[in-house]
C-alpha cells in the first residue's frame, strides 16, 4: 500500500543483549558470530540484533515472528520497558533510548500506550478505573478522567460494564477494556503485544474488525506484534518479519508474499491462499502490445504492430495511459475490409471486453480471466492501464504459490 | 593446634558480647532510654483508654468489630469470651495485655510494612535482611531478654521491645511475599502507562499485596500474644503476670485462668483480623 505518510517511529541499529557482558556480545556480533556461539562463550542472549526500519504515521505495522524471535523485546524497546543496549528509537525525532526519565514518563503517558496479550487489567479496580488508569498516572483529575475513560469504553462497546470488575468479564471483553485503557489517553502510537492471541478465533476476528473500524474513524500509528500470519495479513499495512532477533524483511503483505527474503519467511507463508492475498495489480504484466492512440493512427497501423509482435490482441491507450479499449487482429481486419480507409480504431473495440480494478483479488478476477480469450486488462482508480492478466500468467502464479505451500511436504519416493 | 583439639574455648565470644553490652550500657544507656520514649507514650495512651473505659463499652466495641468483620457468631463468641475473662477477675490484666499487644503491633506495622516493601522490591535488600530475620525468629527470647533489660531497664516497655523482636519477622516476610506475588505483567502494564515507582507501589503493588500484609499482621498479633508470659518475666504487666506468679507458687489454678484468658483474647483478635483480609 503506497502511503505518503511521514515517518512516525524510526528505528536505527537497535540491539538488545541480555546478560552480563553486552559490550563483548556486541563486538562478537560485529565480528559476524552467531547467537549460539555468543551464548556459549559469554552467557549473553541476543534479543534483538541490528534492527533498522521506519514505521509510518497512521499505518498498522505488524511485527511477526515465532516465539523467541525477539518481537516482544523489540516492541518493549519502543517505550523502553526494556532498555536498548545500543541504537536509537526515534519517535517524532526524539530518541526514547536516551531521553531522561521525566521525558520518558511524558512519552508513556501521552504519546504511547500498550495493550497486552494477557490483558494485564488491574483486578482490584473497576472497568472504568482500569480504562482511566493511564489518565490517572498522568495526573488528570477524577471527573475528566472518568469522562474520557467512559468515552473510550463506549468506543469498544463496554460502557454498560463500567462498574464491573475485570474478572466478571469474558476474555474478549477484558481485552476490549485493555484496548479502551490504551485509547483513553488518546495516544499517537498504540503498541499491541500479541493483543488478540489469547482470544479464541471468532472473538479474535471480531476484535481485528473492531480495531480496523477504530482505525477507520481515527487513524493512529499501531505497532502490532503477532505470530499469526492471517492476522498480520488481515490488519497489517506493512509487516516486518523477525527471525532469531533479526528483522529479515519489511514490506507490504503482497511484497513479502511474492518475494520472500529467505526460507524462513517463505515457511511462514506456506499454507496461505495466494488467491486471497495477491491482487490483480500484483500479477498483471505489461507484456501485451499497447497502442497509443494518436490522431492519424488507424486500424492498419495497429494491425501492423500486432503482426510485428505476433499477438492477437492489442490494448488501446490514450496519451495519459488510460485504457480506451481492446482490439483483436481479427476485428481490425474486418474494420479495414468494411470501411476501406477508415481512421477510427474505436470501431474495432471488442464490446464485451471489460476491465478489472487493480485491487481485486485473484479470486475475484478468476471468472473474467477464464471467460475471455484475451488477457484481461487491469486498470487503477484513474483508469490507467497497469498490464494484463492472461490465463497462462494466472495459472503460473497459482502453481508457484502452490509449489511453495507444498515445498517441504514433498516426500522422496 | 589448640583450635583443632577443642579441649578448651579458643574464641571468647561470650566475653566479647558481655564486654560489648557492658560498654553500651555504660556509655549509651541514655540513648537507649530515650529510644523507648515513643513506645512508652503510645502504651500509656492505650492503657489509659482501655483502663478508663467502662468494661461494657470495651466489650461493645469488640462485639461491633467482630460483627462487622466476622458476623453474628463471632460477635457472640467475642461477647462470651470477654464476659468470661471479666468474671474470672482478669479484666484489668486483660486490658493491660490488650494495650501491650496493640502497641507492639502498631510499632511492628510501622517498621515491618516498609521493610517488607523494600525487601519485596529489592532482591539485594532481601538477601541482606534474610539472616537478620532468621536470627530474630529462632533466637530464644530468653537470650535477648537480659540485654534488653540492661539497656532499657525492667518493665512493660522492655516487654514490648522483646515482643517486637519476636513478632516482627512474619510481617516483613509476608509483606515482601505479597509484593513479589503481584503479577509482573501488571507492574509492566502500569509502567507502560507512565507510572513512576511510587505510583506502581501505591496503585498496584500495595493494594494487591494487602491480603498478604493482613495475614502478616494477624501472625504478628498472635505472636505478640504468645510473648505475653515471657514479657511478664521482665516485669511487663498483664495476663502474663498471673501465669508467672502461678508457676512460681505452684498455683496451677491461677496459672490456668491467666492462660485461658490469653487464649480467649488470642482467638478473638485472630478471628477479627482474619476478617480484615476480605
Amino acid at each position: 500500500m503506497a502511503m505518503n505518510s511521514e515517518v512516525k517511529i524510526r528505528i536505527e541499529k537497535l540491539h538488545k543483549i541480555f546478560g552480563p557482558h553486552p559490550e563483548k556480545a556486541l563486538k562478537m556480533l560485529g565480528d559476524g558470530l552467531d547467537k549460539e556461539t555468543i551464548f556459549q562463550r559469554t552467557g549473553t542472549t541476543v534479543g534483538v540484533h541490528d534492527a533498522s526500519f521506519d514505521i509510518l504515521e497512521g499505518e498498522i505495522f505488524v511485527v511477526m515472528g515465532l516465539s523467541g524471535s525477539g518481537k516482544s523485546t523489540l516492541v518493549r524497546m519502543l517505550n523502553r520497558l526494556i532498555q536498548p543496549t545500543s541504537g536509537k528509537v526515534l519517535i517524532d525525532g526524539q530518541d526514547v533510548a536516551t531521553m531522561s526519565d521525566a521525558e520518558l514518563l511524558e512519552v508513556r503517558r501521552k504519546k504511547m500506550s500498550m495493550v497486552f496479550q494477557s490483558f494485564a487489567l488491574m483486578p482490584h479496580m473497576t472497568v472504568l478505573e482500569n480504562a482511566a488508569f493511564g489518565l490517572e498516572m498522568a495526573g488528570v483529575d477524577k471527573v475528566t478522567r472518568s469522562e474520557r475513560a467512559l468515552e473510550a469504553l463506549s468506543q469498544v462497546g463496554l460502557d454498560a460494564y463500567m462498574d464491573s470488575r475485570p474478572d466478571e468479564l469474558s476474555g474478549g471483553m477484558q481485552q476490549r477494556v485493555g484496548l479502551a485503557r490504551g485509547l483513553a489517553v488518546d495516544p499517537d502510537v498504540l503498541l499491541m503485544d500479541e493483543a488478540f492471541s489469547a482470544l479464541d478465533p471468532l472473538i479474535r476476528a471480531e476484535m481485528q474488525d473492531e480495531l480496523l473500524n477504530l482505525q477507520e474513524k481515527h487513524r493512529r500509528t499501531i505497532v502490532f506484534i503477532s505470530h499469526d500470519l492471517d492476522e498480520a495479513m488481515r490488519i497489517g499495512d506493512r509487516i516486518a518479519i523477525m527471525e532469531g532477533g533479526c528483522v529479515v524483511q519489511v514490506g507490504t503483505p503482497e511484497e513479502i508474499l511474492q518475494n520472500p527474503a529467505n526460507d524462513y519467511v517463505e515457511a511462514f507463508f506456506r499454507g496461505v491462499d495466494a488467491t486471497q492475498i495477491l491482487s490483480a495489480k500484483d500479477i498483471a504484466r505489461k507484456t501485451q502490445v499497447t497502442l497509443i492512440r494518436h490522431p492519424g493512427d488507424g486500424p492498419r497501423a495497429a494491425l501492423q504492430r500486432l503482426a510485428q509482435h505476433d499477438r492477437d490482441y492489442g490494448y488501446v491507450l490514450d496519451a495519459k495511459q488510460r485504457l480506451l479499449g481492446v482490439v483483436s487482429a481479427e476485428g481490425l481486419h474486418s474494420v479495414i475490409e468494411d470501411g476501406g480507409d477508415s481512421k477510427d480504431i474505436s470501431r474495432a473495440f471488442i464490446e464485451e471486453a471489460s476491465v478489472v480494478q487493480s485491487t481485486a483479488s485473484m479470486q475475484e478476477i478468476l471468472p473474467e480471466v477464464t471467460a475471455r480469450p484475451w488477457p484481461v486488462p487491469v486498470v487503477d482508480e484513474q483508469g490507467r492501464y497497469l498490464g494484463a492478466v492472461s490465463k497462462n500468467l494466472f495459472l503460473k502464479t497459482l502453481q508457484r504459490s502452490h509449489a511453495r505451500q507444498n515445498g517441504t511436504e514433498e516426500v522422496a519416493p | 593446634m589448640k583450635w583443632l583439639t577443642f579441649d578448651e574455648q579458643t574464641i571468647p565470644l561470650d566475653d566479647w558480647v558481655q564486654d560489648g553490652i557492658d560498654w553500651l550500657v555504660e556509655n549509651y544507656r541514655e540513648v537507649f532510654q530515650s529510644l523507648k520514649v515513643p513506645i512508652e507514650k503510645t502504651l500509656e495512651g492505650l492503657e489509659w483508654i482501655f483502663h478508663s473505659l467502662p468494661p461494657v463499652v470495651v466489650i461493645l466495641l469488640f462485639v461491633v468489630l467482630a460483627w462487622r468483620f466476622g458476623g453474628k457468631r463471632l460477635a457472640g463468641f467475642t461477647a462470651g469470651s470477654f464476659l468470661l475473662v471479666g468474671n474470672l477477675g482478669m479484666w484489668t490484666d486483660a486490658m493491660t495485655t490488650l494495650s501491650m499487644v496493640i502497641c507492639s503491633v502498631v510499632f511492628c506495622a510501622l517498621m515491618g510494612i516498609p521493610l517488607g516493601i523494600m525487601s519485596g522490591r529489592s532482591d539485594r535488600f532481601e538477601v541482606l535482611l534474610r539472616p537478620v530475620l532468621d536470627a530474630m525468629q529462632t533466637t530464644p527470647p530468653f537470650v535477648y531478654l537480659v540485654p534488653v533489660v540492661m539497656l532499657f531497664s525492667i518493665g512493660t516497655v522492655s516487654g514490648i521491645l522483646a515482643t517486637i523482636i519476636f513478632a516482627l519477622p512474619p510481617l516483613i516476610r509476608l509483606t515482601s511475599l505479597g509484593i513479589r506475588q503481584v503479577h509482573p505483567e501488571l507492574v509492566e502494564a502500569a509502567v507502560s502507562f507512565g507510572a513512576n515507582p511510587w505510583q506502581v507501589l501505591r496503585k498496584v503493588q500495595l493494594p494487591l499485596a494487602m491480603p498478604s500484609v493482613m495475614a502478616g499482621l494477624n501472625q504478628t498479633i498472635m505472636m505478640a500474644l504468645s510473648m505475653v508470659v515471657i514479657a511478664a518475666l521482665i516485669g511487663a504487666g498483664g495476663l502474663g503476670g498471673p501465669v508467672v506468679q502461678g508457676l512460681n507458687t505452684l498455683d496451677i489454678g491461677l496459672a490456668t485462668i491467666g492462660g485461658l484468658s490469653i487464649v480467649l483474647l488470642a482467638m478473638v483478635l485472630d478471628r477479627i483480623t482474619q476478617g480484615f483480609k476480605k
